[in-house]
Parts: structure tokens; C-alpha cells; sequence
């Protein structure tokens, strides 16, 4: 059914229609909505059988979700940031033992300074961890891959993460098909554990493992990933056949075809790309874009065949590894490895800075005269740099701090304020 | 019982009278492992070490629960020995389902276990979470505390050897004044843990206002499982502490084990008491009180409180003083209550 309904709700719908059996909950911003949508959904009886267990942090949301899903329940939680790091710990667990719990993370900085907007660093850092992450481009998308979320997870025995741009979409209100029960429960069948904690025929999980068989555990754990390659297109195709409407997959391509420039880019950023590319090709530019939905398992091989023939590709990444410059950047580079193709990257909209279709279009003309750099800072504020760097340059060398930059630049006298500035 | 589940039948170990078993005693009197048909939670061959009291305690406790539910449970695990010599891959000592995920989590995770028991329709299997001091009164201690006010339910059993005994003997919150460990060494003016630290959990339980708390030690295994058999016919969140030996920490012969832990009650230093809804309910009063130096003489991590040139007289009396406030607390030397 046609919805006009905020993002963290059609998660949170789409959440219950997939019948969990455990959900567990606690807040952080932007991720707060989507369990408040669950409880309201337990609590007024529309969720029916499912337990909903208010925890005291992250760390045991996850660890909840962890003993419910050893004991064979379908189990849910729902994070994001500071929340995840604080949790992770148990995901790493949660991988290691092979359950297949979905959680969704509302994407957005890590402090300090502490920051509550949408970037993408918090997937990044547990970027290795064995999970599953999957990146939806809209609130529809959203919606459909924590559906195909759960069968993939149960299918593999592996969690799945379901990212989403904190607020830019789990706080917009955007037009979302719900399924019904009934085509969900058509997708989706009811968890059955490939281990589980029953007293008629007990198992010992998390044993303890030594150096004898530790890289065949976690050899296994990267075959589990690469047996997601071909198995999250295929859940693609059924998802396709029951709810009419592509969803998910290892990534999308647009306009891409006889491409001179292509744009990489995960999550809702896709959106201002693809109108900077439909602005840019009615202008004749011959640019497309590549939307990675599927960054672990990353697609190496669909990847380097949507690249093909381009002869620049920009990637635009909300995440930075500080001493390298792009995470998804050296992704993409992994993928065009044999390949002789300039892969640049643009750090843009870290801790919620706002990526206009102005910034991506000049981003493309740069790249396209051959001024852009490896590593650029979309819309970075040189000014602020230089102060700061020539500031930091006097004083002893000790850690900066944002309050000692702040200090300074307020005990400066006021003459000199309104010359730099 | 059937031959299906976990349980089964083992030979005996014990021989003798009183000893562990109790086997002479009468039928009723007798404790679970004095049964030929008993339960068995941990299996032999596991590589816990001589005169381990948490493998003693553990296996008492489990089994009690065991025959307490028919094998009907699940238990977690925190990290710690318990969890590393029991299950080096590929074996277990486990009978039973068990699960370990991480050091400070098992409240949490045995929460979880409890919360898809109800959904399942098999609300009857009993979660049982099981950690040492440092699991759970340090680093697990927020999702033990979060486990206890949700009054989720679980029976959490802590094995308490009063220090990091896997890592290598370090202090944790559980650690007694002045005891020497790997990160309270034994030198400068005041050698050892310092006094005025620590955490008594069992009174942080009580505070919770959570069904049942128990104190409990491998030097009376009956009384150990008497109380879990009483915490597993409750439900709600219910927490027991045991007091374990640890020979190769507290630097003691391995057949001292059960010798130490009685005396750490007989000096009134570790009161055995039960609770219910935050208040204590009964005590177990001390048949013959020893002073603190007789239990802290026979442990080289106290070596340094009797050195024949300088016997640390303060301290030893700043010990003394912390057995007989636990003693007039718990009124451990007044009339004997009705069991």
C-alpha cells in the first residue's frame, strides 16, 4: 500500500511484517524512530508475538539479539554511530557465531567532536567485521532490504546490516509501497536455525578456537560473504517476483552506457548524482553513475563490468580513512585493479554537510579539465584550515582540541578577529 | 530422566563418609552427586586445574539446576577459565546447550536466550548465566545490573575467585584488601590490594529488589545446591555468589580448596546468606569462629601481611574488623534460625 510515511516508520513496518521474535532497543539519534515505530506496533498488538526488551546500552541490544538468536528466535535491534562502536564487541560476535540477525543503522558521524548527522564512517569501522552491509538509496529501498534482509541472513547464517542515511532518510517523509503480510510472508519463511540452543539435543556454541583451526574459521567466514555475491542478487530476482518492483541487488547502474565519467556512491547521495548526471547528459556530457548497495560482500566483478569503458571515475564517499583518504575509494580501486582507469575520490558531506548537485557538477568539470585531485574535501572551508594550521603552528605540540581551537579564536583581540576573518 | 538428553550416568569419584558425596547419609539428606542417576552439566576430562574450585562449584551448581528442570536449561557463559577450559575446540565438556559470546555480556545474552524461550512456546527451559568476579562485577556488571531491573528470568551464578585468575591473576573489584595479585604486587608501604575498594554484589543484587540473592562456597556443596534448587523453582532474575578457590591465584595447596573456603565463612569474611525481594531471609550462622589469620596464613597472596621480621599487625586487625562487621550484620554467631 502507497504511504506518505516518514522513513524510520516504513522501516519500522516493513521490521514487523517480517514477524521478529525478539527486538531490542535503545536510543540513539537518528536511529530513535525506527524502535519506537516497533514498540508502538508490539504494544498496541499489530506485532504480535514478539518480545520487546528495553536494554540498558548498545552493547547489550546486541548481545540480546545475540542469546535470542542462538535460542532460535528471529531477532532485530537498530543503532547507529557512537551506538555501533559502542556495540562492537558483540558484532563481531554476532558474525563469528554465525547468527543471522538483521539490525538497521542510521548512518551518521563519529564524535569527537560529537556530531549527530548523516555520514557513512560508522558502517566503515566495522566495515571488516563479517557482517553483511547493505546501503538503500531511498526509503523504498530501505523498506525492501530489511525484507530481503532477514532471507538472506537466515539463508547464510550471517548478519545483515541495513544502512540508511541518518535523517536525510530516516526522518523524510517519502512516498513508501508497504507490502502486506500476505507477499511478505510469501518471501519470507519462518527462521530456522542451523544451530540452536535446545536441551533435546544440546550444542556448545562459541567454543573456544586455537591457532589450528582459526584462519579455517575465518576462511569460512569470507567464502560465507562471496557465497552472498550470487545468493543477494538471487533474493533480488524473487523479491522482484513477488513485490513487482526491483529492490536491493549488488548495485545499480545509471546511464552509464558510452559513459566518459562515472560516479560511485553509496546511499542517498545517488539521488542528487543521478539529477546532476541527467542535467549534465541534456547539457551533452557523457557521464552515469554507479550506486553500491551491496558493500560487504563488495562486488568486485559487477563493479569493474559497470566500469567499463568509462575513463575517469570519481568516487563520492561520506567516509575518510585519515592517513589514506577514501574507504569505498580503495574499494572501487581493488575493483579496477587490472585495469588502467584514474580512480579519484571526493570526501563530501562528512557530519552532515549538505552535497549540492552545484558541488557534484563542479566536481565532474574538474575532473573531466583534469584538476581534481585523488583525494578531494568537497566545499572544504580553506580558511578555517590555514587559521588553524598557522594557530597550531605557535603553540607547543600537543593534541588540538575543538574547545582549544575555539578558545583561541574568541581570546584573540577583536581587531585581529575581523582582519582574518 | 531419559538416555536422550544430557543427562546420563557417571561413576563416582568420591569415596568415604561426609565427603562431598554424602553418600552414607540418608536418602533425603543426600546431594545430587551422590546419586547414581545424577545429572552431568560438565563432563570429565576438561582442563581446569587441580583443585579448582570453580569447576567444583560450577559443575555442583549446574547439576543441581540440571536435576532441579530434568536437563530442561540452557546455560551461558562468560569469558573466563570456566568458559576456556571447558570448550577448547573441538571439545566440550558441555552436556548441556551452552553459550559463550563475550566477557561482559552473558546477563544480556541470557536475556535474550529467556526472551526467545517464552516466544518459542518453551518458556519451562531455565536460562542459566554463569561468569567469574571479573565478568561480573567489572566489566559485565551494566548488563548484570540492566538483566536484575528488567527482572529478566535468569538465575546468574557468579564464581567468584576474586581476581582475573585467566589472564593471569590481576585485581578486579572482587579482590580483598591487601591480597597480592599480578596488578597489586606485594611491595612498597602498603603492599597488596589497598584497602577501602572493592564491590560486595551480592548487596548491590539485593538493591535491586530482584526475587532471590544467595551467598554460597564449595566448602558446602549441599548448601550450594539447596539454594540453587531454590532459586531455580523461582523465577525472575535471581543471583548467587559463589566463593571459588583459585589455588594457582591465591597461591594455596591444591588440597586446601575446600579447607579455604570454609574458613573464609567460619572467619566470618564471606557471610552465607539468602534474600528475597531485598531483604535477607536467612544466614548461615558460623559453627566455630576462626580468627581472619588462620584463613589468610594458608594463601602466599597474603605471604607479605606475616613476615617473620614484620608481621603487618594493622592490617591483619583492619581484616579481623571487616569479618566481625560482616558478623554483627548478619548476626552469624546469634541463635541458629529454623532451616
Amino acid at each position: 500500500m502507497l504511504k506518505q510515511i516518514e522513513g524510520s516508520a516504513a522501516v519500522a513496518q516493513a521490521v514487523a511484517l517480517c514477524r521478529p521474535e525478539v527486538v531490542c532497543a535503545y536510543p540513539i539519534t537518528p536511529q530513535t524512530h525506527i524502535v519506537e515505530g516497533v514498540g508502538e506496533l508490539v504494544k498496541s498488538g499489530e506485532l504480535e508475538n514478539c518480545e520487546y526488551i528495553n536494554v540498558e546500552s548498545e552493547f547489550a541490544a546486541l548481545s540480546v539479539a545475540i542469546g535470542a538468536s542462538a535460542a532460535g528466535a528471529r531477532a532485530y535491534t537498530a543503532t547507529a554511530s557512537q551506538g555501533l562502536l559502542f556495540m562492537a564487541e558483540a558484532v563481531y560476535n554476532a558474525s563469528g557465531l554465525g547468527l543471522p540477525i538483521v539490525m538497521t543503522l542510521g548512518n551518521r558521524a563519529i564524535g569527537a567532536p560529537i556530531n549527530i548527522w548523516n555520514d557513512h564512517t560508522d558502517a566503515m569501522s566495522m566495515k571488516d567485521a563479517g557482517w553483511i552491509q547493505l546501503f538503500a538509496e531511498t526509503n523504498q529501498e530501505a523498506a525492501d532490504l530489511h525484507i530481503q534482509a532477514f532471507r538472506l541472513a537466515e539463508e547464510l547464517s550471517c548478519p545483515v546490516m541495513v544502512c540508511m542515511d541518518g535523517f536525510i532518510l530516516t526522518h523524510a517523509y517519502e512516498r513508501v509501497d508497504i507490502p502486506t503480510q500476505e507477499e511478505v510472508d510469501a518471501f519470507l519463511p519462518g527462521y530456522e536455525p542451523v544451530q540452536v540452543l535446545d536441551p533435546a539435543d544440546p550444542y556448545s556454541i562459541g567454543a573456544m578456537v586455537g591457532p589450528e583451526a582459526f584462519t579455517e574459521v575465518r576462511y569460512l567466514a569470507h567464502r560465507k560473504q562471496m557465497q552472498a555475491l550470487d545468493l543477494i542478487p538471487q533474493i533480488g530476482t524473487i523479491f522482484k517476483d513477488v513485490f513487482g518492483r526491483e529492490s536491493g541487488g549488488l548495485l545499480h547502474s545509471y546511464r552509464t552506457e558510452g559513459a566518459d565519467t562515472i560516479f560511485v556512491a553509496m546511499g542517498s547521495v545517488n539521488g542528487t548524482i543521478k539529477e546532476v548526471v541527467d542535467a549534465e547528459r541534456e547539457a551533452g556530457k557523457s557521464v552515469g553513475s554507479v550506486s553500491i548497495c551491496s558493500f560487504r560482500p563488495f562486488p568486485l566483478e559487477e563493479l569493474k563490468s559497470a566500469l567499463k569503458g568509462a575513463k575517469r571515475v570519481v568516487v563520492v564517499e561520506k567516509s575518510l580513512a585519515p592517513g589514506l583518504g577514501g574507504v569505498l575509494a580503495s574499494n572501487v580501486r581493488m575493483a579496477l585493479r587490472e585495469v588502467p582507469l584514474p580512480v579519484q575520490t571526493v570526501i563530501a558531506g562528512l557530519g552532515g554537510r549538505a552535497i549540492t548537485m552545484k558541488g557534484i557538477s563542479e566536481v565532474l568539470h574538474a575532473a573531466e579539465n583534469g584538476s581534481l585531485s585523488d583525494v578531494t574535501f568537497l566545499g572544504l572551508e580553506q580558511a578555517v584550515i590555514d587559521r588553524e594550521i598557522a594557530r597550531s603552528a605557535e603553540m607547543r605540540h600537543a593534541g588540538p582540541t575543538a574547545e582549544g581551537i575555539l578558545k583561541a579564536i574568541q581570546n584573540r583581540p577583536a581587531a585581529e578577529r575581523s582582519k582574518a576573518s | 530422566m531419559s538416555e536422550d538428553t544430557a543427562l546420563q550416568r557417571v561413576k563416582f569419584y568420591q569415596t568415604g563418609t561426609h565427603t562431598v558425596g554424602n553418600r552414607l547419609m540418608d536418602e533425603d539428606k543426600r546431594s545430587v552427586q551422590s546419586s547414581i542417576d545424577r545429572s552431568n552439566a560438565i563432563t570429565s576430562g576438561h582442563r581446569a586445574c587441580q583443585g579448582c574450585g570453580e569447576a567444583l562449584g560450577a559443575r555442583f551448581a549446574l547439576d543441581a539446576a540440571m536435576r532441579s528442570c530434568d536437563g530442561n536449561m540452557v546455560a551461558v557463559n562468560a569469558t573466563g577459565c570456566l568458559e576456556v577450559f571447558t570448550t577448547p575446540y573441538p571439545e566440550t565438556s558441555w552436556q548441556i546447550p551452552w553459550v559463550h559470546s563475550l566477557f561482559g555480556n552473558a546477563p544480556a545474552v541470557a536475556t535474550g536466550v529467556a526472551a526467545a524461550m517464552r516466544r518459542k512456546g518453551r518458556a519451562q527451559t531455565k536460562v542459566i548465566a554463569q561468569g567469574g568476579d571479573g565478568g561480573t562485577t567489572d566489566i559485565g556488571f551494566g548488563c548484570l545490573s540492566g538483566m536484575f531491573e528488567r527482572n529478566d528470568d535468569v538465575l546468574y551464578i557468579c564464581y567468584d575467585n576474586q581476581a582475573y585468575m585467566n589472564t593471569g591473576v590481576q585485581r578486579s573489584s572482587a579482590t580483598p584488601p591487601t591480597a597480592r595479585t599480578a596488578t597489586t604486587p606485594a611491595v612498597g608501604e602498603a603492599p597488596g590490594n589497598v584497602f577501602g575498594t572493592g564491590k560486595n554484589l551480592p548487596l548491590i543484587a539485593m538493591a535491586h529488589n530482584i526475587p532471590y540473592v544467595a551467598t554460597a562456597t564449595v566448602a558446602d556443596l549441599h548448601d550450594l545446591e539447596t539454594k540453587v534448587t531454590r532459586a531455580m523453582n523461582m523465577s525472575g532474575s535471581r543471583y548467587i555468589h559463589v566463593l571459588v578457590t583459585c589455588p594457582l591465584g591465591w597461591g594455596s595447596a591444591t588440597n586446601h580448596t575446600i579447607l579455604l573456603a570454609r574458613l573464609a565463612v567460619e572467619s566470618g569474611l564471606f557471610p552465607l546468606f539468602e534474600a528475597e525481594d531485598g531483604a535477607v531471609v536467612r544466614t548461615q550462622k558460623i559453627r566455630k569462629k576462626v580468627p581472619v589469620e588462620d584463613y589468610l596464613k594458608l594463601q602466599k597472596r597474603f605471604a607479605h601481611l606475616f613476615k617473620k621480621d614484620r608481621e603487618d599487625v594493622d592490617r591483619i586487625a583492619a581484616i579481623q574488623k571487616m569479618a566481625d562487621a560482616n558478623i554483627d550484620r548478619f548476626n552469624l554467631l546469634g541463635e541458629r534460625s529454623a532451616p
